[in-house]
């Protein structure tokens, strides 16, 4: 990458904030689950949006796409389109239109 | 002779091939690892008694493993930016500490699926234990994958150091970006299979 030693020092202090934040998420994760003060249906969106929480931070900085070209964006895009297709499937298998 | 472009990037892309190459197969993993959540999705909408992940799984070994991963991807990236300023003893360390963590992390799970097997639980036992073991075997193979790559990086990359420092570094965060990766899909595995 060529980047100078005080951009990568600028770096580290934000890898080890981004810790501390992947560290409070997974307790908040697991509180959450242990204090069963949610609904089985908030339960699970309040994990998932944890959960995505945590994946954006690793992927904006430890994967350092925050900083990243455009046509990493590009070919992250259409994989995105494709997962929900895929999450889908069995959505639309409860459609199933054949019958007797 | 040389790939082009395994150092400075592309003019078109404004990429090294190497990172292009690894996102384009990090593409391909999370069509995979899709794959198998829908799998997961469909038979937990499928299934009238779906039960609770604590009903065969101890969730205190998971958020070990999901904060020795966490830790594991600190290391990496302190990996990459030692040898991005050129101190490869520091790399080597952080290295191999990203391996040793990868290692507690197999340790873990070995624990738990002798936990399983003990208790006589195996994936034909019930269709969660099914997509459970497949879903974690799969995840553990990467992960065994992700440490044998880091640790010959560590072990036997002194000589590509010295040759390139810069090519080097790139090998690096491109390892490192399949380690994230496989860090990023077990934030997801620990709720959807230990908590919900």
């Amino acid at each position: 990458m060529g980047e100078k030693h005080a951009d990568i020092d600028r770096h580290v202090r934000v890898y080890l904030m981004v810790f501390g934040a992947l560290l409070v998420l997974t307790a908040a994760t697991v509180g959450a689950w242990k204090l069963h003060f949610l609904s089985p249906g908030a339960a699970i969106a309040l994990a998932l949006a944890i959960a995505i929480c945590k994946a954006a931070l690793v992927a904006m900085y430890f994967m350092h796409l925050s900083s990243e070209k455009t046509m990493i964006y590009w070919v992250l895009a259409l994989t995105v389109v494709f997962f929900f297709v895929l999450l889908l499937v069995p959505v639309l298998g409860s459609f199933d239109v054949i019958s007797n | 002779m040389l790939v082009p472009h395994i150092v400075k990037p592309r003019a078109d892309t404004g990429l090294n091939n190497g990172k292009l190459g690894i996102w384009l197969f990090l593409a391909s993993e999370v069509m995979l690892f899709g794959a198998l959540f829908a799998t997961y999705l469909m038979l937990r909408m499928g299934s009238s008694d779906w039960p609770l992940g604590t009903t065969y799984l101890d969730p205190k070994w998971a958020a070990l493993n999901t904060i020795v991963l966490i830790t594991s991807s600190v290391t990496m990236v302190m990996a990459w930016a030692m040898a991005a300023k050129r101190n490869f003893n520091k790399f080597r360390f952080f290295m191999l500490m990203t391996v040793g963590l990868g290692f507690v992390f197999m340790i873990i799970k070995y624990i738990e699926y002798s936990a399983k097997f003990d208790h006589h639980y195996y994936p034909s036992t019930h269709v969660f234990l099914a997509i459970y073991f497949t879903l974690t075997g799969l995840h553990g193979l990467h992960v065994l994958g992700g440490m044998l790559v880091n640790g010959y990086f560590a072990l036997f990359g002194r000589k590509a150091y010295d040759a390139d420092p810069e090519w080097f570094t790139n090998r690096i965060e491109n390892s490192g970006l399949f380690w994230h990766f496989v860090d990023l899909v077990w934030i997801f595995l620990f709720p959807i299979l230990y908590l919900l």
